[in-house]
């Protein structure tokens, strides 16, 4: 294939490389009187880049760069859910920023850079292309938890951040080095023949290799025993970032372990499945118990994002095509939820003082009737009950459990998201049974509005005509098992 | 069918009339009486609307009626499918039924976000009517489940001084049924390949399989009816629901899981029913005489009720898995009328409840000097709770005693004990709290039944009567439904002991 064919292919990547450099040229030269400018720009350039990424969308998967890169429908659906997560972020951050005097043109420039990284992950196909994604994502994403930097949590927050995600790339480079030296390639397709039925048995190995790569990419999904970082991350990086945290690169890292597991070690399933399992199980149920007792909504949030991820790996676990479509469908809900459910804790002021307290929630149905009205739509939401959209998603992972016959792991899911359920609708009971107790500042503001609906409206509405986001997610899931 | 969608008229109609309460502006009075009367008219016309389903239903066939499908998720071959027979008839009729008696009757014992209550009775009605309706399992699952949201408010916002901890309890033990029963429906998804119930009707699931699924499906329909152990929400959830709330709690939402186990349970897990139904007929049999005793020992006239509701739905769990006719039959009027009977139970301790801001039975005594119609309605409700001839209740527990007496005396002996002890705690309550002397001097002012409630409580006399005195209106119809479970049981159950039989004489 001719390097033309070649760059088209990479077009939305290249793109929004170019648009990053482009918009940091123009605040350098006008300083933060331009962020706004830039913000929208760079909102401008990721509906573009997903433009493109539909545009692109072959209907059999191409490999180019000389393997290192693939598009396919799988990537393609990721990459929009990225695109959105990242825009979104982007919009429910402008007045935050504004407020906490954090206004400044690297914010969204450091998203575009961040959002270049999980493309590149979601499209890798190598090892060191996979390698390469991740870092130019999570460095970005350590400034960006950083960014608050008179504030004493939050450059907290980053190193944090910074420290646990070198180790776990460290763990993850480990374990890529591991599946070289046995494996003598580094690339998807050909580890995926060396795999294959009358290639070469699996040797330890690998087996560790894999072990070492899947506790890396935990670490980036923050799935229990990885997850230390999360509720301190969650709690102390700004609130627009911690909503950016809970979306776009949880759906990239998580495309990404879905691409390694099913791509290359796709024949080895019987060695990464227990695996996934128990990393599965531990959080859901961690995730579910431990966020029972938070006070804190933004801790809560980071608990309930790796209960999240749990329900989401039971899809991985079953390792089939209806399990990967469940991820997709699951996170695709998922990703409105949480923006939904960060830009109404976005709302949460008190005289210009951001609150995170839940019990600072306590009659908010009185005082702001809408606001209350949308937080409890995403809460019952999480909590899956229908007809709300955090049902569907609960339903497709479920039912691909069902499918492969982890019978186990499907009851205890269900069981936990029972528990889940208490601490998400004890925030329903704070707002509309309890006596109201602070005011917060109104307006909410345009744009946090205009996400807010589009959430709400999408949450809510979902079972109305959920079939293209489905039969979207049958068609890309069908892209990782050819044939 | 080519004519109009009758069923999701009926089924949405109510949530229309929710979306045109949530526009209502204006100052909090106008809100407030614009909202009772938009809700009011909404549910008579629902109700009016469902009526019509009856008069058309042809009770000569067992056929889903009024059948309805539409593409929903083709991906996932999953349908909006929906359709009733004789069983599903009566209920939907319940559900619009007491609809807008509970408006009525929350006309001015509501008076805190009345916008906000009406819209989620509405939403409610439409959840009913709906799950009553479905004949899809992702759909009926959505709205079976989606009713705790609304119940879960109801009983959180307007509920009493332990209404936090109900509300919870409500919601938690549910969910943690009806989760279980959702991966059963994944599970039939996956071996059928649809989740359409007419189809899973007709299909035979392995005899393994179906003793999983069994239990997944009960767990969800016992916590609903609830049978003993799992009835504790129970007395929490009606004590602090206001009046409303108890009456759809008891009235309908009780009524899912009977419905449930009739709808699934024995069509489509025939074997597994036979061989957990001594299991079903203990915890009855528990339910019936423990909760009866349970009820003798209550203070509270709302919890009394509540333990004689678990007691009442101790017959029909019994009389389902007969699996008789007669039984059937029996279960299914007994249902319909403690429907009927528990609803106006409420309705009456809300009466009272709205004067004197008591439930405890000590509170009153004697009322029957100041409020004679009041006395006579109690009566009325009182006496079909127990089963006197010429009411509902007779009606459904002879015929349910009746038919399990054939499958098992010892049951149906018990059962009837449970009988004898209904009647002494209902009339313990109505002497206590009717007769006797007016002595409390803050009862000397107290005011009889207003027009409003009278409006109320008149149609749920007559409908007990009705049920009492000329059941056939009701049986009739669902003759043929009952007919086909039991013939579909019974064939079912022949093949596969034919099929054990062949498979042991070749080993």
């Amino acid at each position: 294939m001719n390097y033309l064919a070649n760059l088209q292919l990479a077009l939305p990547e290249i793109w929004l490389a170019v648009a990053g450099l482009a918009l940091l040229m123009i605040g350098v030269f006008s300083g933060d009187r331009a962020t706004r400018i830039v913000s929208w720009l760079a909102v401008a350039a990721f509906i573009v880049a997903g433009a493109f990424v539909v545009e692109n969308s072959p209907a059999r998967p191409v490999a180019i760069f000389s393997d290192l890169f693939v598009v396919d429908r799988f990537g393609d659906f990721m990459k929009l859910l990225v695109l959105a997560g990242s825009a979104l972020s982007i919009i429910i951050s402008l007045g935050f920023n504004e407020r906490e005097k954090m206004a400044h043109f690297e914010y969204p420039v450091l998203f575009i850079f961040a959002t270049v990284g999980m493309l590149m992950m979601i499209s890798a196909n190598d090892l060191i292309s996979l390698y390469i994604g991740l870092e130019l994502q999570s460095l970005a994403l350590y400034v960006v938890a950083a960014f608050h930097r008179d504030s004493l949590r939050s450059t907290e927050a980053g190193l944090k951040y910074f420290v646990l995600g070198a180790l776990s790339s460290g763990l993850l480079l480990y374990g890529a080095s591991l599946i070289y030296g046995f494996a003598g390639t580094t690339r998807f397709a050909l580890l995926a023949t060396q795999f294959s039925a009358g290639g070469m048995p699996s040797s330890i190995g690998i087996v560790i290799g894999i072990v070492f790569v899947s506790a890396g990419l935990a670490f980036k999904v923050s799935a229990v025993p990885f997850h230390m970082w999360t509720p301190d991350v969650y709690e102390g990086a700004p609130t627009p970032v911690t909503a950016f945290f809970a979306a776009a690169p949880k759906i990239a890292a998580l495309a990404l372990f879905v691409r390694v597991l099913i791509g290359p070690f796709g024949q080895l399933v019987g060695q990464w499945q227990q695996i996934v399992i128990v990393i599965s199980i531990a959080s859901m149920a961690l995730g579910a118990y431990a966020a029972i007792n938070q006070r804190n909504i933004k801790r809560l949030m980071a608990y309930s994002s790796i209960a999240n991820i749990g329900y989401a790996l039971v899809g991985l676990a079953a390792g089939t095509e209806a399990g990967v479509q469940g991820v997709m469908i699951y996170m695709a809900i998922y990703l409105a939820m949480v923006l939904g459910a960060f830009a109404c804790i976005l709302c949460m002021r008190e005289n210009g003082r951001m609150i995170e307290g839940i019990d600072d929630l306590a009659g908010l149905s009185k005082t702001q009737p809408v606001l209350a009205l949308c937080l409890a739509i995403f809460m019952f939401s999480l909590a899956g009950i229908p007809p709300l959209a955090g049902f569907f998603g609960k339903v497709y992972v479920f039912l691909a459990a069902i499918e492969a016959k982890l019978y186990t792991l499907a009851v205890i899911g269900v069981l936990t998201s029972v528990v889940g359920a208490y601490y998400y609708v004890r925030i329903v009971k704070v707002m509309y049974f309890d006596d109201a107790a602070l005011r917060f500042d109104r307006p909410i503001g345009a744009s946090l509005s205009a996400v807010l609906t589009a959430t709400g409206v999408f949450t809510l509405l979902f079972f109305v005509y959920p079939a293209p986001i489905l039969a979207g997610a049958k068609l890309a899931a069908a892209a990782l098992f050819p044939g | 069918m080519e004519h109009l969608p009758i069923l999701s008229t009926v089924t949405f109609l109510p949530l229309f009339g929710a979306v045109l309460v949530f526009f209502i502006q204006g100052s909090p009075e106008v809100v407030a009486r614009n909202a009772r009367w938009t809700a009011l008219w909404t549910s008579l016309l629902t109700l009016a609307l469902s009526l019509l389903l009856w008069f058309d239903f042809d009770s000569s066939t067992s056929a889903f009626q009024y059948v309805e499908r539409a593409e929903w998720i083709p991906v996932f071959k999953i349908g909006y499918h929906m359709g009733i027979d004789g069983i599903s008839l009566f209920f939907v009729l319940l559900s619009t039924f007491l609809t807008p008696l509970c408006i009525i009757s929350s006309w001015e014992a509501i008076h805190v976000r009345v916008k906000e209550y009406m819209i989620v009775f509405l939403i409610l009605e439409t959840l009913m009517v709906g799950m009553f309706c479905a004949l899809d399992f992702i759909v009926f699952y959505m709205f079976f489940e989606g009713v705790l949201i609304p119940m879960f408010i109801i009983i959180g916002v307007w509920g009493g001084p332990r209404r936090v901890y109900a509300a919870f309890k409500f919601f938690l033990y549910t969910l943690l049924g009806s989760v279980l029963m959702l991966l059963a429906i994944l599970a039939i998804y996956f071996q059928m390949g649809t989740t359409d119930i007419e189809t899973a009707l007709a299909f035979h699931f392995p005899r393994e399989m179906q003793l999983w699924l069994w239990l997944a499906f009960f767990a969800s329909f016992a916590v609903k009816v609830p049978m003993w152990p799992v009835h504790t929400w129970l007395p929490d959830a009606h004590v602090e629901a206001p009046t409303a709330g108890s009456v759809i709690l008891a009235g309908v939402l009780l009524k899912m899981g009977g419905y449930g186990f009739l709808r699934f349970s024995v069509p489509i897990m025939p074997e597994a029913s036979l061989y957990f139904s001594p299991l079903i007929y203990a915890l009855s049999v528990v339910a019936v005489i423990y909760t009866s005793f349970v009820a003798l020992a209550q203070d509270d006239m709302k919890k009394l009720i509540a333990y004689s509701s678990v007691a009442h739905m101790g017959i029909v769990t019994m009389g389902i898995f007969a699996l008789t006719p007669q039984a059937l039959e029996g279960a299914m009027i007994q249902m319909l009328s403690h429907g009927v009977v528990s609803a106006a139970l409420f309705l009456c301790v809300g009466v009272v409840y709205d004067r004197m801001h008591s439930r405890l039975i000590a509170t009153y005594g004697g009322l029957v000097h100041r409020m004679p119609v009041y006395a006579f309605a109690f009566m009325v409700f009182m006496l079909a709770a127990v089963g006197v001839p010429g009411t509902s209740g007779f009606v459904g527990e002879f015929l349910s005693l009746l038919g399990v007496f054939k499958v098992n005396s010892w049951v149906a002996t018990l059962g009837a004990t449970g009988m004898i002890l209904g009647v002494a705690y209902m009339l313990w309550l109505y002497r206590r709290v009717i007769f006797g002397a007016l002595t409390k001097p803050e009862l000397k002012d107290i005011l009889d039944l207003s027009p409003r409630e009278v409006a109320v409580f008149a149609p749920l006399i007559v409908v007990v009567f009705w049920m009492g005195i000329y059941p056939n209106s009701f049986l009739d119809p669902m003759h043929a439904s009952i007919d086909r479970v039991i013939g579909q049981y019974n064939a079912t159950l022949h093949a596969s002991n034919g099929e054990t039989i062949l498979a042991q004489l070749l080993h």
